[in-house]
């Protein structure tokens, strides 16, 4: 085990894959000469070379096209889009065509493509530049979302992506990349992926998060035990697939639940928790159901109008209260 | 052609019948075999078929009212005949009760046997209960109303802790002095009554969900555990002495009584023998860190235990005080969850009653229980002389599984101790 | 080209002719659902263009494919299976008009998001030459295309990274029912394609031979690494957009104009004069017609999909 950050954990699991499969090619804004805007693809350029890692024109939507017309024809693209807001760029090539190339042609073809992204606020980048919306992406089918919540799980998810046959969506969240974590060495640790984790054991409420929210609700958790009530945290890691068996499981002993997520909570990650949870564990239900997210409006620049928009440990404090009450 | 369909006959011996429900209403149409209404007999509630098809043109029966046999129910004709309902059956048709479709007047109502209402339940303007899903789920299965149980959840919601406190609040550990009249017939029978007596019929009275709770606790608790019983007499003068005296001193509502000593007494035995302050975990003992002393209250629905919490640490005036407003909770059945839950040890007395000396049932799943009689004036001997005396006999029962007599004997010991010098249990 | 060439190329115009004719018919007895666009009149675009591939060339389209579908050699009967949509067509019911692909015959389908292809083209030639294969992808849009972002986003790239793609945009004068002179700053196409620094040429869409061979040229371009190519077909659509639209925007003078020059004709012209003798090119006729006749009879008897077939094909493990 070696202590990495994330963005280095990301670089190894590309590195490794890379490696291991010829077929795996880099491309995206800034990801060769400069190694990524946050470093996630640091040393690969000088590694693997410019016919495997490319950096492209300011381009999204060719960036995403690009990929998918490669995956199709035999490669395994990892495209970066250096910010999920430039996403709507690539919107259709996602949702029109990666997501749709192989249900709607037969089955004739797939796409064994990532393309990796960086979601959240928190570095006053103002509205544009830190929006929370991979949810929009795991509302179709044909796609998958992944989101880590630490190193390890980084690595190996993206792992597991990268040698998935379908698109991957692979969120990370851009505050995070200097955390740093425990990851194992092992170059075949593949995580699956539509697998929720276990983060922390609790018999009073259920939190259900993904993504940086994962560790504000560890922290939240701690600071509940000192007063008696324990919280078991549920990381998704994927929104689509969505695997909720282990949220069932929880809320069958706790009958409470919080969902914590960064974006809003209309028609959110929280709405489709907690819908699920109603329909099929409504005789398990003894409060309602909480939802910690970012207020409903474009995410300011000022620092303090900023922390105060985004979801906080506290505010999940509170949330698990209201459920106990 | 109008018919008068009366209440039928459904047995050779039946006189009256109940309708219970009206499974069509008045304005619709009917086919002959459908069914149209349940009746109850004394026997059982049947469902009655149309004899004719038609349409239903008026009640004139309630849901719930009881006629004689042959009496008009309901009159079904031709679908646009005119039809006087008063002058066919004498009576006037009853105000049509439409009941929307799925929803008929039972479904809603409480699947066991009517209660007291005693439990100040939050319900929404239709009547509905607040009770949360898993509240309602967990009452279901136990077959228990949610109109006994008081909620403690946002607005008054019942959730799940109530229901879980209401149940287990059903499970005393002692025995049941308001029941206890029921069974006294000491008196010598007289010789061999005549036949001619009248002699009151023989009574079926169904158990309530909470006597079937208390049965079935009882029982376990008595099969499970190997128990023992060991008697002890205290001399209760000083403590009575000590009591008038803090009491002159004490405002009404503070008063204490001689409970309140022996649950301070007993509290502070339990923190020198913890195998007494235990459950028993098959192969473990499990010692609690908390000394919370539950005391069995007659209720009139049965049973109920409140618990002083951490009373060892607590002044004999705060139990005195805890212990008033939770028996006055408990007997206007508005007890809060935290009253009765998470004893760790149970005190019984009788004492109220005269009873010298009993012996009680261990509350499930603690170790032991004391049952405390009567402090009674006695001639005791002194000094070899004979002089007036108050002795109280104290009687622990305790699971020989966890605990030995040596060991039991000795916390009896402990708590005597305390009695006998209670000056102790104020410092 | 040798008279057999000459008369598989006429004979797969004449099936794509009668196929589309056939649709019409079955799109108004509402056997075929959706979108419709036929490709009436630009037949020698398609069938010129493609005749000049070798079979580890790509092809891709937009949603005016039936047309694409055929020269790439997909049968009638599962292109017309899946216009119906039964469980025999080439996407298994589940694309449709607008979809028809068959990756064995690397036609890499119709695409029905305007100018998405033009995208895809560059992937799939991304990855034939980071193989190290010489294989070119022939990329088919229409006129109304070339306003699209994915178009410009796409020449950019295929010029920088010198991807081999021949652009082939078919001009048939209309963005669906907008002429294209209203909607485009420049009306000659090709000219666009200037900007990004990409050669181009023009040929004649109603000319079979033209078309094949400005299309050889272009695909040798591209298999000599020299990058892409831009291939602008000036040719017609006798119908509308898609069906229903009655074409109020353009007169029958302007269509009667351009059925004479039909490249079905026209190409007969060719073939009489090269000597072919006229019966058999009436044999190549009747040929096409059963051809055409048996894919709608096959269509017809085949099964529907299953309705358990919806959950197939989302995922790679479904």
């Amino acid at each position: 085990m070696a202590v990495l950050t994330i963005a280095r954990a990301i670089a190894t699991a590309l590195a490794e894959e890379m490696e291991r499969d010829p077929t795996v090619v880099v491309l995206g804004e800034e990801v060769a000469a400069a190694g990524g805007t946050y470093g996630a693809t640091q040393g690969l350029y000088d590694r693997f070379g410019k016919e495997r890692v490319i950096d492209t024109p300011i381009s999204e939507g060719m960036i995403v096209a690009a990929a998918v017309g490669a995956s199709m024809n035999g490669l395994r693209p990892v495209a970066e889009i250096m910010g999920i807001n430039f996403a709507f760029l690539a919107m259709d090539m996602i949702i029109n065509h990666a997501a749709k190339m192989r249900s709607m042609f037969g089955g004739q073809f797939s796409c064994p493509l990532v393309i990796r992204t960086t979601s959240g606020g928190g570095r006053q980048l103002a509205a544009t530049h830190s929006q929370t919306f991979e949810h929009l992406f795991a509302h179709f089918p044909g796609l998958k979302v992944v989101a880590p919540s630490n190193a390890a799980d980084a690595k190996g998810l993206l792992k597991s992506a990268i040698r998935s046959d379908d698109p991957v969506l692979f969120v990370e969240q851009a505050t995070m990349y200097s955390e740093r974590s425990e990851v194992p060495d092992d170059r075949e640790f593949l995580l699956p992926l539509g697998k929720s984790d276990v983060k922390r054991e609790g018999r009073h409420v259920t939190v259900v998060a993904y993504s940086k929210m994962v560790g504000l609700s560890l922290r939240a958790a701690a600071k509940l035990a000192e007063e008696g009530i324990e919280c078991q945290v549920i990381d998704l890691r994927s929104l689509r697939p969505l695997d909720l068996e282990p949220v069932y499981e929880s809320f069958k002993q706790t009958n409470r639940c919080v969902v914590v997520e960064e974006s809003y909570r209309t028609y959110g990650v929280g709405a489709e928790v907690a819908a699920r949870l109603y329909e099929d564990c409504f005789d398990y239900v003894d409060a309602p159901i909480q939802r910690v997210a970012q207020k409903e409006v474009p995410l300011p620049y000022a620092a303090n109008l900023e922390r105060y928009a985004l979801p906080s440990v506290d505010d999940i404090i509170r949330a698990v209260k209201e459920t106990l009450k | 052609m109008a018919e008068v369909v009366p209440m039928p006959k459904l047995g050779f011996d039946m006189t009256t019948g109940t309708l219970v429900r009206k499974l069509k209403q008045t304005g619709e149409s009917v086919a002959k075999g459908e069914i149209i209404a349940e009746i109850e007999t004394d026997k059982a509630t049947v469902e009655v078929e149309a004899y004719v098809g038609g349409v239903i043109k008026g009640w004139v029966v309630e849901e719930g009212m009881s006629v004689p046999v042959g009496s008009p129910m309901l009159v079904i004709a031709e679908p646009g005949e005119a039809v006087d309902i008063e002058a066919l059956t004498g009576k006037k048709a009853t105000g049509a009760t439409p009941t929307p479709a799925g929803r008929t007047a039972t479904a809603f109502a409480p699947a066991s046997t009517p209660t007291p209402a005693a439990a100040a339940t939050a319900t929404t303007p239709t009547g509905r209960v607040l009770a949360s899903p898993v509240a309602r789920k967990i009452a279901t299965d136990a077959g228990v109303d949610l109109r006994q149980i008081a909620g403690t959840g946002p607005n008054g919601r019942i959730v799940k802790r109530d229901v879980e406190a209401f149940l287990k609040a059903g499970a005393p550990a002692v025995p049941q002095p308001v029941a206890a009249p029921v069974a006294a017939a000491p008196a010598p029978v007289p010789p061999a009554a005549p036949a001619v007596v009248a002699v009151p019929e023989d009574k079926v009275i169904p158990l309530t969900r909470l006597r079937s709770i208390i049965a079935r606790r009882m029982a376990e608790s008595t099969s499970t555990i190997p128990a023992i019983y060991l008697t002890l007499e205290v001399d209760m003068a000083a403590a009575l002495a000590l009591r008038q005296q803090v009491n002159a001193v004490l405002p009404e509502e503070r008063k204490t009584s001689v409970n309140d000593f022996i649950i301070k007494a007993a509290a502070l035995a339990l923190r020198q023998f913890p195998n007494l302050n235990a459950s028993f975990g098959g192969d473990k003992i499990i010692q609690k860190g908390h000394v919370n002393i539950g005391n069995a209250v007659a209720v009139p629905s049965g049973l109920l235990t409140v618990v002083v919490r951490d009373a060892d640490v607590k002044s004999v005036a705060q139990i005195a005080a805890e212990m008033k407003a939770m028996v006055a909770r408990a007997r206007e059945g508005k007890v809060q969850p935290s009253d009765i839950e998470g004893s760790t040890f149970t005190v019984s007395n009788l004492g109220m009653y005269g009873i010298e000396h009993f012996t009680a049932i261990i509350n499930l799943p603690e170790v032991a229980i004391l049952a405390v009689g009567a402090a009674r004036e006695v001639p005791v001997v002194k000094d070899g002389q004979l002089v007036p005396g108050v002795r109280m006999k104290m009687t622990c029962t305790a699971d020989h599984r966890v605990t030995d007599g040596a060991e039991v004997a000795q916390f009896l010991r402990a708590v005597k101790g305390f009695l006998e010098e209670p000056l102790r249990l104020l410092v | 080209m040798d008279k057999t060439e000459m008369l598989e190329l006429y004979k797969q115009m004449v099936v794509i002719r009668l196929f589309e004719e056939k649709c019409e018919e079955l799109y108004q007895k509402g056997k075929i659902g959706g979108f419709m666009h036929l490709y009436i009149g630009q037949e020698a675009t398609g069938v010129g263009a493609v005749s000049a591939r070798r079979p580890q060339d790509n092809v891709i389209t937009g949603y005016r494919d039936h047309g694409i579908a055929i020269a790439c050699g997909m049968t009638a009967r599962a292109a017309m299976a899946e216009m119906l949509g039964k469980a025999t067509g080439c996407c298994k019911g589940k694309g449709g008009s607008m979809h028809l692909a068959d990756k064995n015959l690397r036609y890499w389908g119709g695409h029905a998001i305007v100018g998405a292809q033009i995208a895809l083209a560059a992937g799939l030639a991304w990855a034939d030459k980071y193989r190290g294969s010489d294989a070119v992808t022939l990329c088919f849009f229409g006129d109304g295309a070339t306003n699209i972002g994915y178009f410009h986003e796409a020449l950019n790239w295929a010029a920088v990274y010198k991807l081999p793609v021949v652009f082939i945009c078919e001009n048939n004068k209309y963005g669906m029912w907008t002429p294209i002179e209203k909607v485009s700053a420049v009306t000659a196409l090709r000219q666009k394609a200037c900007a990004y620094n990409i050669p181009s040429d023009v040929a004649d869409g109603m000319d079979l031979l033209d078309v094949r061979s400005k299309t050889e040229v272009a695909i040798a371009h591209c298999r000599a690494g020299n990058g892409p190519y831009f291939l602008e077909v000036l040719t017609y659509r006798y119908r509308g957009h898609s069906m229903g639209d009655q074409r109020p925007y353009r007169t029958q003078e302007e269509i009667k104009k351009w059925q004479a020059e039909d490249p079905i004709g026209k190409f007969e012209d060719v073939m009489l004069k090269a000597g072919i003798p006229p019966a058999e090119i009436d044999k190549v006729d009747e040929e096409a017609k059963a051809i055409v006749l048996d894919a709608v009879q096959f269509a017809e008897q085949s099964p529907f999909p299953d309705n358990e077939e919806i959950w197939t094909d989302i995922y790679a493990e479904d």
